[in-house]
Formats: C-alpha cells, structure tokens, sequence
C-alpha cells in the first residue's frame, strides 16, 4: 500500500484532475520529489527556482503540520494521508511617486545593463525595475554619517537623480564615518566633495544639490520635485520639518537617526502607516540628547544605519518585500542585537491624524525650544582673556566639565576636573570667594555648569567660550584638537 | 475559463471590501466546474490574519483554508477560487499577488477608493507563473438551487 496524497483544486489539473494520488515514499521530501517528478507540471507551483518548498504550501501528515512535525523529514508510512493545503496571500505593493507605465519608464543603456547586470538578474528587481531606480529622484537631507553610505549606495544602484540639502563644509572630524568624504576634499562643501564622489562611482546619477539650511520657507519647494526622502539630518527641528514636509506633500519619508552605540530606522509614509509625530509628538527638551559631536558615535553605526536606509528607499521604488512601514528597527550594535516596535497611527496625530491642527509647515526651532535661551552676555570670557587674566590672577579657578575621557585626549594645565553630571553634588569642594571659568569642548556644557554655579549662590563666574577647542586654536596649538 | 457570479456574490464582495476598509478583505469562493466554467455558490468571507499589514496585504492561512474546504466539501462544492480587496489600489493584480498565487484559482480583486467599492476584475496565473490573466466574469442568475 502506498502513501494517499490528496491534492487541492488549484492543482488537479496537473495530475490529471485527480482529487488523491497514490505515492510511494519513505518521507515527505521523497513523496513531494516522486509526485512532482511523475507529474511534472507540480514542480514549479510547488517549489521555488531554488528548490525550496514555496512559502504559501502547506503539507500536512494525517491532519498534523509537518512544521510542528520534522518538517520535511518527516517519515511517511503505508496507509498514511498526506494533504497539500493552500494558504493564501496577497496584496497590494506600497506605491510610492507617480507611477509610470512601464512604457515609458528610462531605458537602460548598454553600459548600464551591464553595470547592474547583479541586479537585472534578480526576479525582485530585473530590467523594470532598474528601469524604475533610474527614473526615481530620491532626496537626502544631510551628507552626513547617514547620508554618506545612503546616497553612495543609492547612487551605485542607479537611483536616476539624487538630490543633496547641506550647506556644510568637510572637517576632518567627519571622516570618521562620513565615507563620502576623503582626506582630499577637507575644507570643501559637503556638497562638492559628495558630488565629486558620486561622479567617480557612477556617472549615470545626476546630482541635484542645495546647499542651504532647509527651513519652512524652502521645504515644501525642495522635497516637492522628489518621490522619497531619506531624512539623514542630526537635529530635532529639521526632523520635524521633514517629517512634515513629507506628509503635507504625501511622500514617504525614510528615516534613520544614531547615538553612541545604538539606531534606529523606519519609513514614516503616512499615506500607508505612522508618521514620525505618532511615535514623537514632542520633542525632547534642548541639550538632553547630545549630538554626535557632543556625545560622539562609533563611526560603523552610521553605515549600518544608512544603508538600512539606502535598501528601504530601492525597496520602495522597485516595490519589492516588505517595506519598514509601521515599523521601528531598533540597534544596539554594543550587544548586536536588532529589535523591532510595532508602530501604530496615532488617530489624533496633529499632522496625519484624523483632524490635523498641523496643516502648513510652522516654526521648529520655537517647536524644539531652540532660540529661547537665555543671554549669555557678559558671562562668557575668550581663550586670549583668560590667558591674560589667569596670568595676573593664579587665583583664578578653572574647572574643566568634560568627561574624564575627553579629559585624557587634551587638557587645560591648571584646570580641575569636574564632569558637568558630577557638579551639583561635589558644590561643597569649591571656593565660594574665588573667581570661576568653566569650560567643555567647545562651550556649551560649560554655559550650563555656570547655571549651576550661579543658582548655589557663586557670583563671580564665566564660560570660556569655544571651549578647549578654542583654546587649542588661540592660545596653546601644542594642544590636539578632537 | 469563465467565472460566473450571481450578482449577489458580486454584491457581498463588494461590502466586504467597503466594510473591512482601510484593511484588505478575503475570502474564498465555493462553486463547482460546469460546462467549462468556473460557476460560484457560495462565499466562505475569513478574516485577514495580516493583523500587522492589513491595509495591503491579505492572508488566509491553511487552518482556514482547510476548515472552508471541508465545509464546502459536504456541500459537494469546492474552492474555485479567492477574493480581496485592494484599498486604494486598481483591481490588478500585484507582483506579490503573483508570487504567492495558486494556478487554476479565480483571483477576484476589487477596488476600493476611499471606502467605496470600485471596479471589480478576476484574474488567473498563467501556466509558467510569469503573469496574471483576466478572465471574464459572467453574471447570472442561476435557477437551480443549491441545498
């Protein structure tokens, strides 16, 4: 006696309109071989091009899933029945742009096909959509650490036109993690030394850049010409802005933001999922996340976080997989370890809710708290003053608020170190008489130190402003700058 | 091969899709092949198990699958093919709907723009799985009837 297979409607066809065949087998992978191999037709609707059983076949051992069984090995004997059952999947691609007919989408050149050939031969992508990369305008705000493996790798899969907003120069602290840039292009515009880069990478992507602060008043007009933004930006106003930018004008909005050691990714297109207001509705106060140049990063965290970003941006474009849609990707590259947060739409969202109060673009800075700082005047002192004033007065305090480890890569002889965390409670050892300079990196934690000072009652303080930076540049170059 | 619908059935996939809107609706579709042609019974309407992509994609597992065919079974009929509905899409056929779709089965696609029912198309894989086919829907009403 053999092995009973009943088989369900979609494919009676193939084995002659039968509803059961018999088959004889030692396990369901045998069985599954010797059927599709007497009837032949079954092959290609029961296993994929690389052999593996598709995903929406189900096989069950007499009523039990051979997924809770040994899969595949799973023994059959005489008398058995094996059913093959149908589950059922669908759906619509997440559109993203104006949605071409294939007809008239770019054609590729011969260079070209050859050029991505490792794409046109993936069933995911193939000439439509390469075809559909290089009609796409994808914009990056920022060429930064996101931005730089984003829109290199973006332009090396033949994305058609890349649009750049940043209006900074290359230092050479960025070089750390903003591969875009090199040793060669220090000193010049981010913009400049990205569009060079890109050029030398594939000179089929045409560069649009904007070398300029995006604000409310040229968002809309910039994102507008585009079908996708990858927001690389290291700010909360500007976050916001894009944010809203994007669903004002319905695009989708691929987003990436770093710290320290950890990431985090999503697409926040509102038309289809949440928007960055449902999982941020309000900022966090100013100065309580550091940016990279205050609380520094692991240069590898921005590739890993920009790429992420560069793959969900062709995801979208060429239609393909799942995209990170009501999603948050969460890393922590200390523990490499990925997590995922299911992100709902918030229905009373101000800006893709139900009934948005947010309906124009308004003011971030204001929205984020920047701006309404209080006035330093008077309070600050340079690095040229305080030599001079130290000099005549040995007196003269100066307490150092940076971190022990910045401590160790370059220090001010003479000043006490006291890391700004550590301030209020070690008050008692400190002169109340004497006259005090604070001083950070380059002079803002150094302004809150003297907040501190004040308000416990010492009234002769100031901040060296610029920091040991500003120092190490006026005073004392023996110093390194970091 | 031609589907045939009584208008009733077009009419309940119609509020199905208008009802589960924003989400993706789904069913399956009992019938049996006479003459030739696909011709429809019954509507066996399931739940969409995508909890987490609901509002496009569309999943009916093989429990329910199972369950609806065994259903139709004792009824003499069989699952002749699937319903869904496409929020804010056409009633074509996506690539992911291809990628995962069964040969032989009439995929029946409505549109629905903005919780309305649109149009309304039935499509079949063609035999190498490269492409979807439209296959006419024919309506009738039928005179028999089926216990």
């Amino acid at each position: 006696m053999a092995v009973t297979v009943l088989i369900p409607t979609p494919l009676r066809p193939y084995v002659g309109g039968r509803d059961a065949v018999q088959v004889e087998a030692k396990s369901v992978a045998e069985l599954l071989d010797r059927l599709s191999g007497e009837h032949t037709g079954l092959r290609k609707h029961l296993f994929a091009d690389d052999g593996r059983l598709r995903s929406f076949v189900n096989v069950y051992v007499n009523d039990r899933d051979i997924r809770q069984l040994s899969a595949q090995e799973t023994p059959v004997r005489s008398g058995d029945t094996v059913s093959i059952i149908p589950s059922i999947a669908g759906g619509t691609a997440v559109q993203v742009g104006a949605q071409q007919p294939v007809a008239s989408l770019p054609k590729l050149s011969h260079e070209e096909i050859l050029r991505y050939s490792r794409h046109l031969i993936l069933p995911d992508v193939g000439v439509e959509g390469q075809r559909k990369l290089k009609a796409a305008r994808v914009l990056l705000v920022g060429a930064g650490g996101l931005g730089s493996p984003a829109a290199l790798y973006l332009a090396a899969a033949g994305v058609g036109t890349l649009g750049m907003v940043d209006f900074d120069v290359v230092d050479k602290t960025n070089l750390q993690r903003q591969i875009i840039h090199g040793t060669s292009t220090v000193g010049k515009a981010k913009l400049e030394s990205a569009t060079e880069r890109i050029r030398d990478l594939n000179p089929n992507v045409r560069v649009e850049g904007f070398e300029t602060r995006l604000t409310a008043e040229n968002a809309l007009d910039i994102i507008r010409d585009f079908d996708i933004v990858a927001d690389g930006t290291d700010n909360f106003p500007t976050r916001y802005l894009v944010n809203d930018a994007c669903v004002l004008l319905g695009k989708p909005n691929v987003y990436g933001s770093i710290f320290r050691f950890e990431g985090q990714a999503s697409v926040f297109y509102a038309k289809e999922g949440p928007c960055y207001r449902c999982l941020y509705a309000e900022p966090p106060p100013p100065g309580l996340v550091p940016s990279c140049a205050e609380g520094g990063v692991l240069g590898v965290l921005p590739g890993i976080i920009g790429s992420i970003q560069a793959m969900e941006t062709i995801k979208l474009i060429v239609g393909a997989g799942e995209p990170l849609i009501g999603r948050l990707l969460l890393f922590d590259a200390l523990k490499l370890q990925f997590r995922e947060l299911k992100l709902a739409k918030d229905p009373d969202c101000p800006v893709c809710g139900a009934r948005p109060s947010v309906t124009e673009l308004i003011d971030y800075e204001a929205f984020c708290g920047i701006g309404a700082e209080p006035s330093y005047d008077g309070a600050e002192i340079t690095a040229a003053e305080l030599k001079a004033e130290w000099e005549r007065n040995p007196e003269l305090l100066v307490i150092d608020v940076r971190e022990a480890h910045e401590y160790e890569i370059a220090h001010i002889d003479g000043a006490v170190l006291i890391p700004l965390g550590e301030l209020p409670d070690r008050l008692g050892e400190l002169d109340g008489h004497r006259e005090v300079v604070t001083h950070c990196h380059h002079g803002a934690r150094s302004l809150k130190a003297l907040e501190i000072l004040k308000a416990a009652g010492f009234s002769k303080v100031r901040s060296l402003r610029g920091g040991i930076d500003g120092w190490a540049v006026n005073v004392d170059p023996s110093l390194p700058r970091y | 091969m031609t589907l045939v619908f009584e208008p009733r059935h077009v009419n309940a996939i119609r509020q199905h899709g208008e009802a589960d809107y924003p989400a993706e609706a789904c069913g399956l579709i009992g019938g049996a092949v006479e003459d030739g042609r696909k011709v429809a019974v019954l509507l066996v309407p399931l739940v969409n198990q995508r909890t987490d992509a609901a509002r496009n994609r569309y999943l009916i597992d093989p429990e329910s699958f199972r369950r609806a065919q065994e259903k139709l079974d004792r009824d003499g009929l069989e699952v002749i093919g699937v319903y869904h509905s496409h929020p804010d899409h056409p009633a074509a056929p996506s690539a992911f709907d291809r990628e995962h779709a069964w040969p032989w089965l009439s995929y029946v696609i409505v549109g629905v723009a903005r919780g309305r029912a649109a149009d309304m198309k039935s499509w079949t894989l063609s035999d190498d799985r490269a492409a979807f086919d439209e296959e006419s829907i024919t309506l009738e009403e039928h005179k028999a009837v089926w216990q």
